[in-house]
């Protein structure tokens, strides 16, 4: 896991944030494998909700933007209004190799790019598909949590 | 002057009902994760929430539709929790008697949420929105009669006295009104309908997550929505009095304050197993449900009781 994010926590708003990091997913042209694994995040063996963490249905209550799957040249524009629709500060967060990287489908005809290049992102979690145990790592660093 | 901003402000008003209702959500919130073997969140996380919406997060203001009202629903909706809770609270703790009729006030007070999370909806301009709108007015629809049927009952019970201090001193004189049969089946549809009040599980088609995305409270961001929570905090506080104040025997002296936290704790834990325990019901489904069933059930209740039961 790598993250460009800062790990200490300044002040009381960003601690209050760090508290409360409530989660959007979006999926973009993924195998559905990621998302399998995130969901699996929520299940009671590995329970995010211990962290605040809470899966919200709607991008205006996000406080974190998690993108997965390859994005091709119709995701791009979703992923850009979902990005502008969101109230900030954002933190977005790619998860898997076509998410960090493009994986496989890097060199295919409709891929638009990984999500750094169309979005800023703070937290790389890579692997196809990362465990449970590399995602929550991830989140817990962005909650601030030495981990 | 000074008094009734004291009782407004900080106990048992606004602050009070706060903090209470933050330790009630979260208590909410772990009884749900233990029901599903989950760990569950800390104990100050629905305070974290709210300060995080209040004092990080930014405002997103709809280009179409009414900014003012947009803005103005959550206040209200605030404003009427924190009222109704005061008018509930202040007979319920012995404080002051209120005045006659106090719990028609109550009851329009208690609707006000519903009603501004409808107007603040309706004027963001979003289509989802304007379908859990509908979804909600129809469901207010649904179980007002069945709640005011309730309050009517009680009031039946009590010899015709239309004030909460007085319907807690006739329990507290005799006995509380949940020990009769009547009052058995006052209460089960008294709980049905703080449940679609508060919103939760199997009436919570206005918010439905998975199909319409927060539905009612899909616009708001920042802390409007901070606003909504916290109305939501006191509402899931408030109602339960309501029924302990209603069916329940209020409060007595002395120990009988760990009484009454006890019957809350009981009667939120009653709501929160139903909710993890039921699916979502389709409008269609809620409006029957109170229209005739729990309709029925009450006028049940009130025939009884004029035969003594």
């Amino acid at each position: 896991m790598h993250s460009d994010y800062k790990t200490k926590i300044v002040g009381f708003k960003d601690f209050v944030f760090r508290k409360s990091l409530w989660v959007f997913h979006f999926g973009g042209a993924s195998c559905n494998n990621c998302d399998i694994e995130i969901l699996d995040c929520l299940t009671p063996r590995h329970d995010l909700e211990r962290f605040g963490i809470m899966l919200v249905g709607s991008i205006r209550h996000a406080d974190v933007l998690l993108v997965n799957g390859s994005i091709n040249m119709r995701d791009r524009d979703r992923l850009l209004e979902l990005y502008d629709q969101a109230p900030k500060p954002l933190l977005v967060v790619a998860i898997g190799a076509c998410g960090c990287t493009g994986g496989i489908f890097a060199e295919g005809i409709t891929f638009a790019g990984p999500v750094d290049k169309i979005i800023p992102v703070d937290a790389y979690i890579p692997g196809c598909p990362p465990k449970p145990e590399a995602i929550i790592a991830g989140v817990a660093r962005l909650a601030g949590r030495k981990t | 002057m000074a008094v009734s901003l004291f009782y407004f402000f900080v106990y048992p008003g606004l602050l009070f009902m706060a903090v209470t209702g933050g330790l009630l959500s979260w208590y909410d919130r772990k009884i749900t994760a233990r029901v599903q073997f989950r760990k569950g969140p800390p104990l100050l996380q629905p305070f974290w929430d709210f300060l995080k919406l209040m004092l990080v997060k930014e405002t997103i203001l709809p280009r179409q539709g009414s900014r003012f009202v947009f803005l103005l629903a959550p206040v209200l909706a605030l404003f009427g929790a924190t009222m109704a809770g005061l008018f509930i609270l202040l007979p319920l703790f012995n404080i002051e008697t209120g005045f006659k009729g106090d719990i028609i006030v109550i009851f329009y007070l208690l609707t006000l949420p519903s009603f501004s999370y409808i107007i603040g909806s309706l004027a963001s301009g979003n289509p989802i929105a304007a379908v859990g709108a509908s979804r909600e007015m129809k469901l207010i629809i649904s179980y007002e009669l069945t709640f005011l049927l309730v309050v009517a009952a009680v009031i039946m019970k009590s010899g015709q006295e239309f004030d909460l201090n007085s319907i807690i001193a006739v329990q507290q004189a005799d006995k509380p009104f949940i020990g009769s049969i009547s009052g058995v089946l006052l209460f089960i549809a008294g709980l049905f309908c703080i449940q679609a009040k508060l919103g939760l599980v199997p009436f919570d088609m206005s918010e439905a997550e998975a199909e319409l995305a927060s539905g009612i409270y899909i616009e708001y961001s920042g802390p409007p929505y901070a606003m909504i929570r916290l109305a939501k905090y006191i509402m899931l506080f408030i109602l339960p009095a309501f029924i302990v104040a209603l069916l329940m025997n209020g409060m007595t002296g002395g120990i009988g304050v760990l009484w009454l936290i006890l019957k809350i704790l009981a009667l939120v834990l009653l709501v929160t197993l139903i909710r993890n325990t039921n699916p979502r019901l389709k409008i269609k489904q809620a409006s029957s449900f109170f229209l005739i069933w729990m309709n029925l059930l009450v006028i049940i209740a009130i025939v009884l009781n004029a035969f003594g039961l």
